[in-house]
């Protein structure tokens, strides 16, 4: 008897695919025989775009891009052309930036949780982590005045000063996140439910995700020993202690496992950057190079040469040496860099996104082939894309 | 184990291919190690890299291109490529031609190069021989161009101001203003 | 006023084909209207009211969420701005059974024959709220890639300004169109004889 295969399509508007992805399935039976994965429903032209705006115009679109960790993206843009102009911000601005970056992971982390766990049935787990996000979301208000597309790091420091409340309400927030940890642990780890739906399901083997350059926690969660904080750092993480937390099966399982035990380390990060901003005290929170920074408003308002160098930099941009540079970093979905060609003019000539969720998004085909088309949400959700990444 | 140093990449890649030109680019900060071959000897180059113990780079971090208008060769195809065994990243680049840009894929090395080449080819039409499957992935399907490239415009549309619309159609004097309506809802 | 201006601009929504040819009579323009569904009465009659308060405070959203703009949008579902305090109690996944499209994020040139169909899908009475700078106008995306607008295919009922907006501006924003549905006038189907006004068409 001849069958044939059928075609379904995943469609770009469905309430599981974590924005517009499109995925041709194509089944025998309800066994997956291939699936492709199709893109570029929200391609933005970012990279176009970036070449006819000076590099602090540029910092907004990051954030729109994996809209779910904006910090994250800043910090990568920012680090990449301070490694272009070979400067470095002050001890203030390099701890806030590594707190609020790990602030970041830890929002970015609630929202995989919540979605994930809503999308193979668990729907309370999203009302929880959304609780949570909101408080990191009130202290990005704060602290930058927008709630999500904070923009808040400059190249050479920060925007604006962290208010002067900041770390305390930092603290008091991270004093409570153990017990919604538990809460976590409790509902999911020990779920019967949970473990038939993810344990065994989307397996990735070590080759594959090295040969499919998997990165950030899909690629740990198979065993890979591999964090870009600690192996080639970055911005001040050399000076923090923490642990990196490895999978054995690589399946969907040990990455949600790998993930939780990344957001108690992202909180023990915090805890470490607290008391180091503690100690450094109220300082500059942006480099005084005026070449390629703007200098504070009190010498703006007061020294001729400062307002001449503020005007210089807001009206024409700062002019970084002719070259190119990549700078990679372990952003919550894996690793984000950025490649600038620059040839002298304060406009990039080329930049190039290095989108984790790009990448990881190959794996989908690999990791679902002969599965169920449930497994296929599960899948998804495991490798926490974000399409706004994947299509920039 | 010992760091892997630029110099050593290049000393392993010298000896292995004692006949290819491997320089470095010219630029005054280029910030990473990186260096430009000739891309008929790109696939052997990358299988070596990927398979000497020594060097182990054994994931193709990114591929991008650029697009240099005025300057012959035009287009570049830059690769990162990352080795987590000795913890060392190293960029190689190949300059093609302005005309029918062609340089043979990575795809046999690394699966992942098959949608990061699919994107370059997306952006610039610069074809992969011998990719499996050269279609376009982030523009719709019937796009006529090469968006990123220098002669491709932004695509920029005029935002419709008062200043630049000197002939809209203006509301006519007599025309009731509608304040808002007082709705009594349950909640009030 | 750092950008290249550039000259050679294409027409962004080339892509979607011809344009429908425009109504000729003013007979064949109000055809056109009745058969889009729009109303053409004040709503005086009891049963008026009552339509519009429950097509009002019960409107059904379509889950489409596009980019950032979707996560405050599903932070205006989550437990601290609470949008099923408004009606908005369940975010229908299927475009037939939905009545409210609210389009969060930028809409690519990709997506948007896709969005005009979701939009025919669904039946009447429909609204559209444009959430967001991008759906609005485009946001800060003014290249080859983004539509200048969603209300270039869609009639948009409501725009929500923002980057994304916060959710009370949302909730501000479903509160606006709730005051239109509840002032529009409600179109009378074949059960019910409408009653004829003097001069009327």
């Amino acid at each position: 008897m001849r069958s044939e295969t059928l075609t379904i399509n995943m469609g770009p508007q469905h309430p599981a695919t974590h924005g517009v992805l499109r995925v041709a399935l194509e089944l025998d039976g309800e066994t997956i025989v291939r699936a492709q994965p199709i893109v570029g429903y929200l391609h933005t032209g970012m990279e176009k775009q970036a070449e006819y705006k000076t590099y602090t115009q540029s910092i907004p679109q990051t954030d729109r891009m994996d809209y779910l960790a904006p910090m994250s993206n800043n910090l990568a843009f920012c680090l990449a052309v301070e490694r272009l102009l070979d400067i470095q911000p002050p001890p203030r601005a390099l701890h806030a930036r590594v707190l609020l970056t790990e602030l970041t992971r830890l929002a970015s982390h609630l929202v995989w949780l919540g979605t994930h766990a809503m999308d193979i049935g668990a729907m309370s787990m999203f009302f929880y982590t959304f609780r949570e996000r909101e408080q990191i979301l009130a202290m990005y208000d704060q602290v930058c005045g927008a709630r999500m597309t904070a923009t808040y790091f400059r190249v050479g420091g920060l925007a604006m000063d962290l208010p002067a409340d900041f770390l305390e309400r930092v603290t008091k927030f991270l004093d409570t996140m153990p017990g919604h940890f538990a809460q976590y642990e409790k509902l999911l780890t020990g779920n019967a439910i949970w473990v038939a739906r993810t344990r065994g399901v989307a397996l990735l083997s070590r080759e594959d995700a090295i040969a499919l350059g998997v990165t950030g926690p899909a690629l740990r969660g198979s065993g890979v020993d591999w964090d870009l904080r600690r192996d080639l750092p970055y911005g001040g993480y050399d000076q923090y202690q923490f642990d990196v937390p490895l999978g054995v099966h690589g399946d969907a399982f040990d990455r949600y496992l790998v993930r939780l035990e990344e957001m108690r380390q992202a909180v023990r990060i915090c805890r470490q950057a607290i008391e180091k901003l503690r100690a450094i005290g109220p300082g500059d929170y942006r480099l005084r190079d005026y070449k390629y920074v703007l200098p504070p408003k009190e010498l703006v308002k007061t020294s001729m040469e400062a307002l001449i160098h503020h005007f210089k930099i807001v009206a024409h941009g700062f002019f970084p040496p002719a070259g190119e540079v990549y700078q990679g970093i372990e952003a919550p979905k894996g690793e984000l860099g950025f490649y600038f060609v620059s040839d002298g003019t304060p406009k990039p000539w080329r930049m190039k996104v290095r989108s984790p969720s790009f990448t990881n998004l190959q794996a989908l085909d690999t990791m679902v082939r002969g599965r169920l088309i449930a497994d296929v949400i599960a899948t998804i959700g495991t490798l926490d894309i974000v399409l706004g990444e994947v299509d920039r | 184990m010992t760091p892997l140093t630029p110099e050593r990449i290049e000393e392993r890649l010298r000896e292995r291919f004692p006949g290819v030109e491997f320089r470095r680019p010219d630029g005054a900060a280029v910030r990473d190690h990186t260096l430009v071959l000739p891309a008929s000897r790109l696939v052997e180059v990358c299988t070596f890299l990927r398979d000497d113990p020594e060097l182990g780079f054994a994931m193709l971090s990114w591929i991008s291109g650029v697009d240099w208008l005025p300057r012959e060769p035009r287009f570049e195809v830059v690769y990162g490529l990352l080795s987590l065994a000795r913890r060392a990243r190293l960029t190689l680049k190949v300059q093609l031609p302005g005309e029918n840009p062609r340089v043979p894929t990575v795809t046999g090395v690394w699966p992942t190069a098959d949608w990061l080449e699919r994107e370059t080819w997306d952006f610039y039409g610069i074809e992969f021989t011998g990719h499996p499957n050269l279609v376009r992935i982030l523009l719709p399907d019937g796009w006529v161009g090469w968006p990123l490239r220098k002669d491709s415009p932004l695509g920029y549309e005029e935002v419709a101001f008062t200043h630049n619309t000197p002939d809209r159609v203006k509301p006519s004097p007599g025309l009731k203003k509608l304040g808002p309506k007082k709705v009594r809802t349950r909640a009030q | 006023m750092n950008d290249r201006r550039d000259p050679a601009a294409d027409d962004p929504l080339r892509i979607l084909g011809p344009a429908p040819p425009a109504p000729r009579t003013e007979e064949e323009g109000l055809r056109e209207e009745l058969e889009r569904g729009l109303l053409f009465t004040r709503a005086d009659s009891l049963i008026g009211w009552a339509v519009n308060q429950s097509r009002a405070n019960s409107i059904w959203p379509l889950g489409f969420g596009l980019a950032c703009c979707a996560i405050e949008m599903m932070s205006t579902l989550g437990p601290g701005f609470d949008l099923s305090r408004m009606g908005a109690e369940v975010m229908r996944p299927s475009p037939r059974q939905a009545d409210l499209m609210i389009v969060a994020g930028r809409v690519s040139l990709k997506m948007a024959p896709v969005l005009r169909q979701l939009y025919d899908q669904m039946p009447d009475p429909k609204w559209v709220i444009a959430m967001g700078a991008c759906a609005s106008c485009g946001g800060i995306f003014n290249n080859y890639a983004i539509l200048q607008g969603v209300d270039k295919i869609v009639p948009v009922d409501v725009y929500v300004p923002g980057c994304p907006p916060r959710p009370e501006s949302l909730i501000y924003g479903i509160i606006k169109l709730q005051e239109k549905i509840l002032a529009t006038g409600v179109e009378l189907g074949p059960l019910v004889k409408p009653r004829r006004k003097k001069g009327a068409a």
